[in-house]
């Protein structure tokens, strides 16, 4: 019997869920007020004071879509994340093919890219929120430059890694400065760009819902932040819930988006068993 | 004389360390080299002499410290156009399929995409790919992929065909019908074809002419023969001629001291 259901690889998302079911279980068993006997704190409704209940968190996610409330919120913080994501990417990309591409360009900025790399830039959010404001561009901005060096690295190590008898191949076929540029250097540097995307997704997120909570009027930063002003736990948990889940989807499309672009890349093969 | 199709007159190529302008190396020194149009070239040499430096200074990919590069009589500056170079690694783009590799050259020209798609199929039909046009490089064999970079350097009609250790990586099978393939083409054609190798075998069996390189650092020519086979030849059968037999021993007792000499240098360099 047991060999039968144990993890293999045809049943693993079953066993996916049936963890995340199991991981809910023990958080309701060990917060219900009234299941379990207390046996850290002193009174039995404390635990469900700091770590929610997960049937209330799910109840609130539940109430948030049912009545709509939560739509422009997380239509805010999607659209901060989407719009920090593509212009961190843009310019990660074109800043890294030029410094890549132009020595004395690379080493002129070097320390500055150093500097502004290893600063902590969540800090920056107070002044992008005096220069651009509270609404979603000052967000957009903070994700910009978290998702910007991310690509920016990838795409300068890329296309210093391309392979250069692949290079002289091209030149030799007769490729111009912007052909080598659009049919060696980019497809080169992808496959860097987008481990990093990954990286990125979360980023821009990270972004978004930080600037929300230094001071926005919606997104599900701000949900989060009022709910904490009140010590509402659940609500803070099923805001973290929702945004968990976007993220996993952003994630996604990326993966689906890498699988449709890099198919030449080799993957390690598997034989098949007759 | 004719114009050559390529003249490498009294090159000589140092290589400075970048961190240490003091440490230099000669790779080669004082090297004149002419191909005639239409003629098959070998150069032999032990193992880094300096053969792959002369055909990157034909191809227009690197300078020579001194000396001049002629194409058809005119001065070479920058990328030889009028050459096709296949390398001795994988040079194939991987992200393109064998078919976009083959047209790539074509494209880069602004060939109407549909007859360069027509053309390399052809090509790819040529190398006895026909059916391999969508297959990614990592889907492909060594040997084909050999024969994709044969059909993207051919494709392009270069009037001079330099080829640098082509074949070294494929198994003595494979090896043989490629060189029997190029042998073909060539015939067919009739380009200048400057030809490095390692194996003498190799060289005897498909040039008009051997030169012979000396041991590094310095490397210069120090022999050159006429290789007076009857064409259009075999390469497996060839190696059974008795005026085949006569050239290798005469090309060998050159290269023989060379190969020995670059030898006991690597091992006293260790």
């Amino acid at each position: 019997m047991w060999k039968r259901v144990r993890p293999n690889r045809a049943n693993l998302a079953i066993w996916q869920w049936l963890l995340l079911v199991l991981s809910f279980l023990l958080w309701y068993a060990l917060t219900s007020p009234t299941l379990l006997p207390p046996f850290y704190f002193d009174d039995p409704n404390k635990a469900a004071f700091f770590f929610g209940e997960p049937q209330k968190v799910l109840m609130r996610i539940w109430d948030w879509f049912v009545t709509g409330e939560i739509y422009i919120h997380l239509w805010v913080t999607l659209i901060e994340t989407v719009l920090a994501f593509a212009f961190g990417t843009i310019f990660g990309l074109a800043i890294g093919l030029w410094l890549a591409l132009s020595p004395l360009a690379s080493g002129l900025f070097d320390p500055y890219i150093k500097a502004a790399n290893s600063m902590p830039r969540v800090i920056l959010a107070p002044i992008f929120g005096v220069w651009f404001g509270l609404g979603i561009w000052s967000k957009v901005a903070l994700g910009v430059t978290l998702v910007f060096f991310i690509v920016f690295f990838n795409v300068y190590q890329g296309v210093k890694e391309v392979s250069p008898v692949v290079l002289a191949n091209a030149r030799m076929l007769g490729a111009n400065r912007k052909q080598l540029l659009r049919h060696v250097y980019l497809p080169s540097a992808m496959s860097w760009v987008f481990s990093s995307l990954h990286t990125s997704v979360g980023l821009a997120f990270v972004g978004a819902v930080v600037g929300e909570y230094l001071g926005s009027a919606r997104g599900i930063g701000y949900l989060i932040l009022q709910a904490e002003g009140t010590f509402d736990i659940n609500t803070v948990f099923a805001g973290i819930l929702v945004l968990t889940a976007f993220a996993l989807v952003l994630d996604g499309v990326v993966g689906v988006m890498e699988r449709r672009l890099m198919k030449w890349q080799p993957k390690s093969g598997e034989t098949e068993k007759l | 004389m004719t114009v050559a199709a390529l003249a490498l007159e009294n090159i000589t190529c140092t290589f400075a360390s970048r961190d240490d302008r003091s440490q230099r190396y000669t790779a080669v020194r004082d090297t004149t080299l002419r191909i005639a149009p239409g003629e098959f070239v070998s150069v032999v040499g032990p193992t880094g002499c300096g053969k792959s430096t002369l055909l990157n200074i034909g191809a227009g990919l690197l300078e020579p410290s001194s000396g001049t590069v002629s194409v058809f009589g005119e001065p070479l500056a920058g990328i030889n156009r009028r050459a096709g170079y296949m390398f001795q690694a994988d040079a194939l783009m991987p992200w393109r399929s064998a078919i976009d590799n083959v047209m790539a050259g074509l494209s880069f020209r602004n060939v109407p995409r549909h007859e360069a798609h027509a053309k390399a199929d052809e090509w790819l039909k040529r190398v006895g790919l026909g059916g391999f046009g969508d297959r990614y490089p990592h889907q492909l064999s060594g040997g084909m992929r050999k024969r994709v970079a044969m059909a993207q350097t051919l494709i392009l009609d270069p009037d001079i065909v330099l080829m640098d250790e082509p074949f070294s990586a494929l198994d003595i099978q494979t090896r043989q019908l490629m060189e029997n393939e190029l042998l073909d083409l060539w015939a067919a054609k009739r380009k200048a074809v400057l030809f490095i190798t390692h194996d003498l075998d190799e060289a005897i069996a498909m040039s008009d002419r051997v030169v012979v390189l000396s041991a590094g650092p310095g490397t210069r020519p120090i022999g050159e023969f006429a290789i007076d086979l009857p064409r259009p030849r075999d390469v497996a059968e060839i190696r059974a001629h008795p005026r085949f037999v006569e050239l290798h021993a005469q090309i060998w007792s050159v290269l023989r001291d060379e190969v020995l000499k670059g030898y006991q240098q690597q091992l006293t360099a260790v």
